[in-house]
């Protein structure tokens, strides 16, 4: 009996337990019910501001629609750079795995080189927002894009797109003027506007290109597109189309400047080409030069490297960049400040002995030619190309003035004002050579800036646009490429025009001018042999730049038995038809000796080529390489 | 017996005044019933666009809601002294079946939980949520109560050698999930607090040993929680990601199927253990809060019938049955939401999946046989 009332008793008591632990578990049920809800409230009103906007980053990513590169015209409408359609292969890091074996895979299927892997993984690492695809190799062609696209399926990340190009059908000879675009590097992002460049991968890194890159780039469009997880675009939620880059028509004449390159032939020489009237450069060519396409797509390293080794230095742009000494081309131009400055008159004559002395100064300052001219003015000074006339005149004109009238030619600045990249040249003067040498200015200096020799240093382009302003006569008009865009823009770059040159005397020009004349068809110029025979009237002054000071002292220069990079440069200067000019030349070949005997045969192919009717009558690949 | 006995019974006038209706009789609890069936339902939509508009998914699932529901009807009609007359037998074969899964058991995703007679695959780990509560209680309603010392190793012992055959498969979430049924069970016949303070001592102690017997994927797991930011890509994603649909949901949600989360497929295992995410991204902190309320409901009703029942073999289980379903609830919503390390425990009966849910209403089939057989229980 009393065991069965224990039971009974533990009965009780196991129900007591059990209806209250129960009831205290419904309990915490409640409580903890009330957490979650307090959780999910927190997250849910309390930090809804930031679950939302992460949720529309996850879901919203904007993708670059880059825009179609402007073209370049030259002024008869033929096409110097276009955009052609491109298979690339690219590479979205986050669809892979490893990178590095997907990219040895690539390596063989396209047979690239050893060095493939270490570039191409580079490439993919470049800077991109994520599941952007980075650009691997260009110009795929019609067998590699087979080859990727059967072995698809083992190249995960890996895609082919289609693209356009830049495109250079006139390669070598319009290498240096219109430059080239080339892959956007590490280094031009820094300066980017990276919105602007997001879904471009080329820039214009020279020349034409690098100048107008603002212009020709055009504006980026895009689209707002909603992607999911892995990247793939589920709708366009916005879209803004890309305006594309906008067209250049330069003043450029194709066909001149490939004419100009192949008689050049690879020799290490510049040549400039300018309308007078319009400053608009017809030719800018630098040789030798470079095909500006190897600098598009995957640039074999070796090229690159060949380029930049090679001792003729195809890379550096000696027309606008070349800085040397001009040499006696710039006596027309010192001849008018001599005579608007009354140092010298018309019929000023002077006796040459072959030699010129400064007053208390028994050292001999040399003409060309030994025993002198004879009895010379300033007419046959040109024409002969007489130093010791000139010597004379630069020592009467003195150094600041003849430094302040050459500056009105555009010496000593760039005044060109779309070439990218023009040098400055040099005009020396006394203050100059304080600053520079913290030395007083020697009067034998002034002579041998009265020759175009010693400090002077000018580039082929300042040696036309001098010449440009002396066949305007005086009208200053600074040198340009670009003629029109398709665009209302006024893409020229606003330079303070200079002054034009106003003679006291405006018939000197016609002096000078047939002073200049008389250098190509005189009886005894010094280019008569590249004038003979010539339909129309040259103007036209040859020059030798010294690249070896020879002592003055010993008379002629000799240049046989000297290495090659120590033979004086030719120079030559002119413009024709000398009584209405068209066009305005200025030639210098590097370490080829006088200007006569090698600048002034080659102005004349060229005044040929220009003002007869062959250059009309050629067709577009006529010249081309 | 007369009928004036019966009638002397306590409790009689309550019982036997009322005509037994027809749900009554087929041994259905009708608030259950339609608690469970509102809920299926929201599954279903949930389940729609959280598989993207898949028909054929949702169809899937609700044919095993079906499934599952017919098998809770049929076990309704057990009566639990039968159950608890085979309760050890089940407990050792589920045991075994467990052993064979370490052995024999089918690799997938790392972690062996399945094994295969034929076409048919067998989760113990899920039996064994049912199972051991089965066992637990039978034993237990043999034993005076509070148990003494030797009842209480050999329930311990009961609970533990299941819950770590599971833990080490690895299923960390099924473990707990079985634990804490066994727990339950334990807590409810009588477990001395004193005993309860040294265990919950003794466990915080042993935390440093448990982060040595763990896997790396587990460790990851928990130092994600404790900082998801720190694999934003990795580990860190689920969470982030979660947490990021939840919040975004707001107070009102962006709206069925629209939810971009989910349908973007940033949310991973969005049909699954995250879909609770979904709905919160959907239908915002109403829908959840409407969500909670129904399991609150539906728990209120389990622990009502567990409490109004007098058999100890009964209340235990059928406390243990309801509570386990809610530690479901509580786990699932606690790590989704970043309370909680992410441990795969799936939201009962609204994720996609048939074994669970199998599971759960199996025991809610017991649940109901409890509370309508229990006026047939002679005492």
């Amino acid at each position: 009996m009393t065991e069965f009332r224990r039971q009974i008793k533990d009965s009780e008591k196991e129900n007591h337990i059990f209806l209250f632990r129960g009831r205290l578990l419904l309990v915490l049920v409640v409580l903890l019910m009330l957490i979650l809800v307090g959780r999910m409230a927190y997250l849910q009103v309390f930090q809804y501001d930031l679950y939302t906007l992460r949720s529309e980053r996850n879901r919203i990513s904007v993708e670059a629609i880059p825009p179609t590169r402007g073209l370049i015209y030259d002024r008869h409408g033929q096409l110097l750079a276009d955009n052609l359609p491109s298979h690339s292969l690219t590479l979205t890091r986050e669809l892979t795995d490893d990178v590095e074996a997907v990219v040895a895979q690539v390596c063989t299927l396209l047979e690239l080189d050893e060095t493939c892997q270490t570039t191409l993984v580079e490439r993919s690492f470049q800077r991109r927002r994520p599941f952007e695809p980075a650009l691997l190799v260009d110009q795929l062609t019609e067998e590699q894009i087979a080859r990727i696209a059967v072995n698809r399926h083992l190249l995960p990340g890996i895609d082919v797109s289609a693209q356009l190009l830049r495109n250079y059908p006139s390669g070598e000879a319009l290498s240096h003027v219109l430059g080239y675009v080339g892959r956007i590097s590490e280094e031009d992002m820094v300066n980017l506007d990276k919105k602007a460049y997001s879904g471009t991968h080329y820039l214009g890194k020279t020349g034409v290109e690098r100048f107008y890159e603002d212009n020709l780039h055009g504006k980026v469009g895009y689209r707002k597109v909603e992607t999911n997880a892995r990247g793939r675009v589920i709708k366009v939620v916005e879209s803004e189309h890309p305006s594309p880059g906008i067209d250049l028509t330069l003043h450029l004449d194709a066909k001149l400047q490939q004419f100009i390159y192949k008689i050049l032939n690879k020799r290490s020489a510049a040549v400039v080409a300018i309308e007078p009237k319009t400053g608009g450069i017809l030719a800018l060519v630098s040789s030798p030069g470079y095909d500006p396409n190897v600098f598009i797509g995957m640039l074999d390293s070796t090229d690159f490297h060949s380029l930049r080794k090679d001792p003729q230095l195809p890379l550096f742009d000696r027309a606008s960049r070349g800085q040397y000494s001009p040499g006696s081309t710039i006596k027309p131009m010192l001849g008018i400040a001599a005579l608007d400055n009354s140092v010298i008159t018309r019929e000023y004559e002077l006796m040459d002995r072959g030699y010129y002395q400064l007053p208390n100064d028994d050292r001999l300052y040399r003409n060309w030619k030994r025993n002198g001219h004879g009895m010379v003015n300033l007419e046959r000074a040109i024409a002969v190309s007489n130093n010791t006339f000139f010597y004379n005149l630069a020592y009467n004109l003195g150094i600041d003035e003849m430094s302040s009238f050459m500056q009105r030619f555009g010496f000593g600045e760039s005044t060109a004002l779309d070439v990218n990249n023009a040098r400055k040249g040099l005009m020396p003067s006394r203050e100059w050579k304080k600053a520079a040498y913290k030395q007083p200015w020697f009067p034998g200096e002034t002579l041998s800036t009265g020759i175009g020799q010693g400090y002077w240093l000018t580039t082929p382009l300042q040696l036309a646009t001098a010449t440009a302003v002396l066949a305007n006569k005086g009208q200053w008009i600074a040198p340009r490429l670009l003629a029109s865009t398709d665009s209302q823009l006024n893409l020229l770059p606003k330079k303070a025009s200079k002054e034009n040159i106003e003679l006291k005397n405006p018939e000197d020009w016609d002096y000078i001018f047939n002073a200049m004349t008389n250098v190509m068809h005189g009886f005894e110029g010094t280019a008569r042999a590249s004038g003979q025979g010539a339909n129309y009237k040259i103007a036209g002054k040859t020059g030798t730049s010294q690249v070896y000071s020879l002592s003055q002292e010993k008379g002629n220069r000799n240049t046989e038995g000297l290495s090659e990079h120590l033979i004086d440069h030719a120079v030559f200067i002119g413009f024709a038809p000398a009584e209405n000019p068209q066009i305005v030349l200025a030639i210098l070949v590097e370490n080829a000796g006088g200007g006569s005997r090698v600048a002034a045969p080659l102005a004349r192919e060229i005044f040929d080529f220009y003002l007869t009717q062959e250059r009309l009558s050629l067709k577009e690949n006529d010249l081309a390489p | 017996m007369p009928r004036d006995f019966l009638w002397s019974l306590p409790g009689a006038y309550r019982d036997l005044r009322r005509k037994e209706s027809f749900l009554t009789r087929i041994h259905i609890d009708g608030w259950l019933l339609l608690g469970l069936i509102i809920l299926m339902s929201v599954s279903l939509v949930i389940l729609y666009s959280a598989t993207g508009g898949n028909l054929n998914s949702t169809m899937a699932q609700a044919t095993r809601f079906s499934v599952a529901m017919v098998a809770m009807i049929v076990v309704a009609q057990v009566p639990p002294r039968f159950m608890r007359r085979w309760a050890l037998i089940a407990y050792i074969f589920t045991l075994l079946t467990l052993l064979a899964v370490l052995i024999l058991g089918i690799d997938a995703k790392g972690a062996q939980r399945w094994i295969s007679i034929g076409s048919f695959r067998i989760q113990p780990s899920e039996l064994m949520k049912l199972a051991l509560p089965l066992m637990l209680a039978s034993y237990l309603s043999q034993c005076h109560l509070p148990p003494n010392w030797k009842n209480l190793t050999i329930a311990f012992l009961l609970m533990a050698i299941p819950t770590l055959l599971i833990a080490v498969q690895p299923d960390l979430g099924t473990s707990i999930l079985v634990a804490g049924a066994g727990l339950v069970v334990l807590f409810l016949a009588g477990l001395s607090w004193r005993l309860i303070m040294s265990f919950i001592a003794l466990a915080l102690a042993a935390l440093p040993a448990l982060w040595m017997v763990m896997h790396d994927y587990q460790k990851n797991r928990v130092k994600t929680f404790l900082n998801p930011e720190s694999d934003p890509l990795g580990t860190g994603w689920n969470i982030i990601q979660s947490k990021t649909a939840i919040g975004s949901g707001g107070l009102y949600g962006k709206g069925w199927l629209e939810g971009t989360q989910s349908r973007l497929e940033f949310l991973p295992e969005r049909h699954t253990d995250f879909i609770i995410a979904v709905l919160a991204e959907e239908a915002g902190l109403v829908g959840v809060i409407l969500l909670l309320t129904l399991y609150t409901l539906i728990i209120w009703r389990g622990m009502l019938i567990a409490l109004s029942v007098d058999d100890t073999f009964s209340r235990l289980l059928a406390s243990s049955i309801i509570l386990t379903f809610f530690v479901y609830v509580f786990v699932n919503l606690g790590m989704v939401s970043g309370l909680l390390p992410v441990v795969g425990v799936p939201l009962p009966l609204v994720s996609y999946g048939g074994t669970s849910s199998f599971t759960l209403m199996i025991g809610f089939g017991v649940l109901m046989s409890i509370h309508t057989h229990k006026k047939m229980i002679v005492k």
